[in-house]
């Protein structure tokens, strides 16, 4: 018996994602397509679960499969997992991480490539799979219980120790849908957490319930891990949750495996990849993120006038974009996300009208085609002494992103004493705002 | 509390290698007999929840044939006057109903098994073969339901099987392996092409009308008679009458043709199943 628990080969997977539909400018074009549209549609969705080894070769370009419509999510990926590893798994959105474990746990089969896995699997990638509001709580543990591949006998033995666990004994023989959110996410999670596998694969679940009941989890999980020695493959956004639970981790970007080895070298690849730190981003017209309509062109971190990756607390930040509209008439608004350095959302901002404290002349109207900047400014003693990032959207009708870049900037705030003439310790939170104060004396 | 034992573990270690797999393959027995207490709590839950918070609630079950059994009688009873072989058109429909009814809605919720099963396909593995098999099982518990209510009609009408009635656990085999098949096709079809799910109630009812539910078999033409029974439910359907109501001798050439299809319906139903499944949850 080897002391490999995972060993994944060459692993690839291959998506097609839809392909651009031709729009017909005439009334006779289209009437005509939309005649044809049944054999289009058939041909399409067949399309879709055709995935022959090479799309390219075998189908030719007749049918338009152009490389455009087939996208890796996992491309060339081999790793070994040791028995007893708890293994981070972190990521870009889109690099692929949900892909990598969906194969491991059989929902989608690789396109080439294989895995082996020595033990028995459980996955949870989601808490509550298959959870039915009209069943009681009681019937819902063993429904969710064999679906996450647990046998019967097994779920009795400890269906006792799941019940305290998820706190609901009172509860137990009633409906789920007469559940609050917060008890049904409990007593999933409990469920989940008697698994007895030999190596369990988790998405990023443990970010539902309360923080209270998060703890607990984690505690669970850590329990499982450390004093079990079971083999877990943690997918996280949370840097905080992956460095205290693992011990290496893997960083994937574009599919690809990017780092592989400690958590403490990882992580801090991760959080440094990808952005930039000179605070100013160009695009040229090829590359820029968008599409035929609107295409970004520049993102700036502004202070003083000046691009900057640094900023003092006091003084004014300013957010700015640069993008180009080529339809006319597209009603467009500018939007940012400020981002603490773990990816979490602090603050989502743009210039509509009734969201931003200036009139703005272009925010949410008609624009004609040309160029654009708009900005946004943050006021000073707003920010507190952290690492941020921004992610750049600029939408059309109020909700339909044309071009984004996420998390594409990082700057740094630092602490320049203005605020500080009298306190002088830690200061948290995410921001450190300088707000009105007000006092009295009541007797 | 939390103390929870080790796990022992006497069996060997389970070795599982993941990779593309490439043309048909049939059923994994050693799989399926693994995630039977899967099986058997969905199946639970598809007759628990059916009919809760109705107030008629398993009544429904007898409903839908009794109340198509008094329209037909009406229709085709007694305004069509279209022979019944001899018996009470309102006996000779029922028995025809059990049987029909059984069969479409089991079609109906197996064909729609994976779409609404779609949250289960994409979070979690485990045969996908079990969820069209859901309904076809679950929905057995109406048919006997329904086969009481005929029991009770034949009473009212004084009629008595015959000793044919022992040959109708072959003919339920028989109706559950076409639902099966043809569940199997369509749910898998159905994943890629939502048309299915937008035309089963539609082509549910028309198909009625290509079985012998409303009219006899024999009123079919002879020389059409054995192509005719290349439906599965035409040998059913008929069988039923017969070992029931005594309409006719056991058509079992008729039963025969239609266990052959049925058979061939669920192996070329299973293997495109297993062909698709593989994609499922790409596609969904």
């Amino acid at each position: 018996m080897s002391d490999i628990a995972i060993s994944v080969q060459n692993l690839s997977k291959r998506y097609r994602i839809g392909l651009k539909e031709q729009a017909p400018d005439t009334l006779v074009g289209a009437m005509t397509s939309w005649l044809k549209s049944p054999l289009a549609n058939y041909r399409q969705l067949h399309k879709l679960s055709d995935f022959r080894d090479d799309p390219l070769d075998k189908q030719g370009h007749e049918l338009g499969a152009t490389p455009d419509d087939v996208l890796y999510a996992l491309r060339d990926v081999s790793f070994d997992i040791k028995k007893g590893e708890v293994v981070g798994i972190i990521g870009r959105n889109g690099a692929g991480k949900s892909t990598l474990l969906k194969i491991l746990s059989r929902i989608t089969e690789p396109t080439s490539g294989r895995v082996e896995v020595h033990g028995r699997v459980a996955s949870l990638l989601e808490v509550g799979t298959g959870f039915h509001p009209e069943l009681t709580g009681r019937e819902n543990i063993y429904l969710n219980g064999t679906i996450l591949g647990m046998r019967k006998a097994e779920i009795d033995r400890k269906f006792d120790e799941i019940v305290a666990f998820s706190e609901i004994e009172k509860f137990l023989d009633t409906p789920v849908k007469r559940y609050s959110s917060g008890m049904s996410v409990r007593l999933a999670f409990a469920v989940a957490a008697h698994l007895e596998p030999e190596i369990l694969i988790v998405d990023e679940v443990l970010a539902v319930g309360d923080a209270e009941f998060q703890k607990k989890c984690l505690g669970k999980m850590e329990q499982v891990s450390r004093g079990e020695g079971r083999t877990i493959l943690f997918v996280s956004h949370q840097m905080g949750v992956v460095t205290a639970l693992c011990q290496t981790s893997i960083l994937l970007e574009r599919g690809a495996v990017a780092h592989r080895g400690k958590v403490a070298d990882v992580v801090p690849a991760y959080l440094k990849s990808g952005i930039q730190e000179t605070g100013e981003l160009f695009w040229p017209a090829t590359a820029a993120p968008g599409n035929e309509r609107v295409r970004l062109r520049a993102v700036r971190v502004l202070c003083g006038g000046q691009p900057a990756a640094d900023v003092p607390l006091s003084a004014m930040v300013r957010l700015e974009l640069d993008f180009e509209n080529h339809r006319p008439g597209l009603h467009l608004n500018a939007s940012f996300h400020l981002l603490d350095k773990l990816g979490n959302c602090i603050l989502a901002t743009g210039n509509l009208p009734s969201a931003s404290l200036t009139p703005d002349q272009w925010g949410g109207h008609p624009h004609p085609p040309g160029h654009y900047r708009v900005a946004c400014e943050l006021p000073a003693h707003f920010l507190n002494e952290e690492n941020y990032a921004i992610s750049a959207f600029v939408v059309s009708n109020v909700n339909c992103i044309e071009a984004q870049a996420p998390q594409c900037l990082a700057f740094r705030a630092h602490d320049d004493g203005a605020m500080r003439h009298e306190y002088t310790g830690g200061w948290c939170g995410m921001i450190r705002p300088r707000l009105p104060w007000f006092s009295e004396r009541l007797a | 509390m939390d103390a929870t034992a080790p796990i022992s573990s006497p069996r060997p270690e389970p070795h599982l290698v993941i990779e593309a797999s490439h043309g048909w393959q049939l059923i994994n027995w050693r799989e399926l007999l693994h995630y039977r207490d899967l099986f058997y709590f969905l199946v639970w839950r598809d007759i628990k929840v059916r009919y809760s918070q109705s107030v008629l609630g398993i009544g429904w079950a007898v409903i839908q044939p009794l109340f198509s059994m008094l329209v037909f009688t009406i229709v085709f009873g007694r305004l069509a006057k279209v022979s019944s072989d001899g018996a009470p058109y309102a006996l000779f429909s029922f028995a025809a109903m059990v049987p029909w009814s059984y069969f479409a809605n089991a079609l109906g919720d197996s064909s729609g098994s994976l779409a609404s099963g779609q949250s289960m396909l994409s979070k979690v593995y485990f045969p996908r073969l079990i969820l069209p098999m859901v309904g076809v099982v679950s929905k057995l518990v109406d048919f006997v339901i329904a086969l009481g209510v005929l029991a009770l009609l034949m009473a009212w009408y004084r009629t008595l099987p015959t000793v044919n009635v022992v040959f109708l656990p072959l003919l339920v085999v028989i109706m559950t392996g076409t639902a099966t098949g043809a569940g199997m096709w369509l749910s898998a079809l159905s994943v890629q092409f939502r048309d299915i799910r937008y035309g089963m109630g539609f082509g549910l009812q028309l198909l009625m009308y290509a079985a012998p539910v409303v009219y006899p078999a024999s009123m079919i033409p002879a020389e059409w008679q054995l192509a005719y029974a290349l439906n599965p439910m035409v040998g059913v359907i008929e069988g039923f009458r017969s070992a029931l109501l005594d309409t006719n001798p056991m058509p079992w050439a008729w039963i025969g043709v239609g266990a052959l299809s049925a058979a061939a319906l669920l192996l070329s139903g299973c293997l495109y199943f297993r062909k698709m499944e593989r994609t499922f949850a790409d596609v969904a």
